[in-house]
């Protein structure tokens, strides 16, 4: 396999986007005329939320192109982006709650929108726990896209939640809502995520093709079970 | 029309085995008045509190049996490679999906007329005589969400040893909607509805089922053929 430059160079920029993001939003940005400085949190808790939907919705693109082609290549690829979107629903949910506590006097509360991204966790969660139980490749790959493409139902309904039902949470802003000062540093912070979250996917792909060549040259021995 | 054909003769099937046997629909149904009893149990005696959550209850009895109901269904077919044989006749995958899924739905939809008065009897309720059509519609609608994408999963899970394990796993999650809108129309139909809210409950569950139906139809195949 070819050296890797490239991929690091998206990580390089991604933590200096990050770097210089959440510097604006903690020393530049002023703080929230009622909440204060817990208000800085949106600055990472809303870009973990747009790019943790974005790479469901590219594992699901993955998912159709697995099940379409039936290459292993777009399987360990997504794979990688189930791995990434969860970590991210769970940094969400985690700085969500942290913002919730003095903002809602409450760690969780069963709104629309905190409900629906929790299941998206559990759903996506149980796609992949399914798949350590797979051993044969060609259905594990099968079988993760199709429950991923599943899965995906639910991400649509995180986002637009807010705007169908009532909700606690408030609905989407757009820059003529927020002044520039806050942001900024959400969008730049946002890109910080996106790069990371590539890179992460990209290095996860590689790791999942390296652990298919070493099965192929050395298949693991099967389980022997006492009897 | 062939698809038509072929799913009405796999439903054909099916109900006459359920019929021979029976052995299913019994160990259903005793399963399903134990949950019921057990929560009566876990709730204590208070009538008052078991009146009120009755919607709730039912909902979860419905569920924890709909996983033995859907877990059976394909263990006929994955015994001595009955489901390979059907694709070999040749069978279409997407008659056989909608087959299963239309018996495994009139089998959930038998369990009402014993469980819905066991559930009033036990918790202390009492049936609306006028809106009889109404609950068994409603509990029609909750059945075919359970088992639409049930089908699907019992149909991946049947072959592996850890079937048991993996199917709650993966529908547990995904019918959280249908639960939720389950629970809130049977409250509803059964304890009155002065702010007419029973519309939106069975809209999303009938957008639940028509998504879902639609989406394992196309899956399917996938999952069913060997590559």
């Amino acid at each position: 396999m070819k050296p890797i430059t490239w991929q690091h160079a998206l990580g390089a920029l991604g933590l200096g986007l990050l770097v210089w993001g959440s510097a604006q939003a903690l020393l530049v940005a002023p703080p929230d005329r009622h909440m204060g400085d817990v208000s800085r949190i949106i600055s990472i808790h809303v870009p973990c939320a747009w790019v943790g939907l974005l790479v469901y919705t590219i594992a699901m693109v993955l998912a159709v192109g697995s099940l379409w082609s039936g290459r292993s290549r777009w399987d360990a690829a997504l794979t990688a982006a189930i791995e990434t979107g969860l970590v991210l629903t769970a940094l969400m949910l985690l700085t969500g709650m942290l913002f919730a506590r003095p903002t809602w006097g409450v760690w969780w509360t069963w709104d629309v929108r905190l409900t629906t991204t929790l299941l998206a966790f559990v759903l996506f969660a149980g796609v992949l726990t399914m798949r350590s139980f797979l051993e044969e490749p060609r259905r594990r790959a099968t079988w993760t896209a199709v429950a991923t493409i599943i899965a995906w139902v639910d991400v649509p309904l995180v986002y637009f939640c807010v705007r169908w039902m009532r909700s606690i949470h408030q609905v989407q802003s757009s820059p003529d809502t927020i002044d520039a000062a806050i942001y900024w540093p959400m969008r730049i912070n946002a890109f910080a995520v996106l790069f990371l979250a590539l890179w992460f996917i990209v290095l996860r792909t590689r790791v999942e093709r390296l652990r298919e060549e070493v099965d192929e040259v050395a298949p693991p021995a099967p389980v022997v079970t006492a009897a | 029309m062939r698809a038509l054909r072929q799913t009405v003769e796999i439903l054909r099937k099916d109900l006459l085995l359920e019929w021979r046997r029976r052995a299913r629909l019994v160990a259903v149904l005793v399963f399903a008045v134990n949950v019921l009893l057990l929560f009566s149990f876990a709730l204590g005696a208070d009538t008052g509190t078991l009146a009120k959550a009755t919607g709730g209850l039912l909902m979860l009895t419905l569920l924890f049996s709909s996983i033995l109901a859907l877990g059976e269904s394909f263990r006929a077919e994955h015994e001595h490679a009955a489901l390979e044989g059907l694709l070999l006749l040749p069978m279409h995958p997407v008659g056989i999906f909608y087959g299963k899924a239309v018996a495994n739905t009139l089998f959930l939809l038998l369990l009402a007329p014993l469980l819905v008065p066991a559930a009033l009897v036990l918790y202390g309720g009492a049936l609306p005589a006028g809106q009889l059509l109404q609950l068994l519609a409603l509990w029609a609608a909750i059945a075919a969400g359970l088992a639409g994408p049930g089908t699907l999963y019992a149909a991946m899970t049947g072959r592996l040893r850890s079937h048991d394990v993996l199917l709650p796993l993966l529908l547990f999650p995904l019918v959280i909607p249908v639960l939720v809108a389950g629970v809130r129309s049977m409250s509803l139909v059964l304890t009155g509805d002065p702010m007419a809210q029973l519309g939106g409950w069975v809209g999303l569950l009938v957008a639940f089922d028509v998504i879902y139906w639609s989406l394992c139809g196309v899956l399917f195949p996938y999952v069913v053929e060997e590559p």
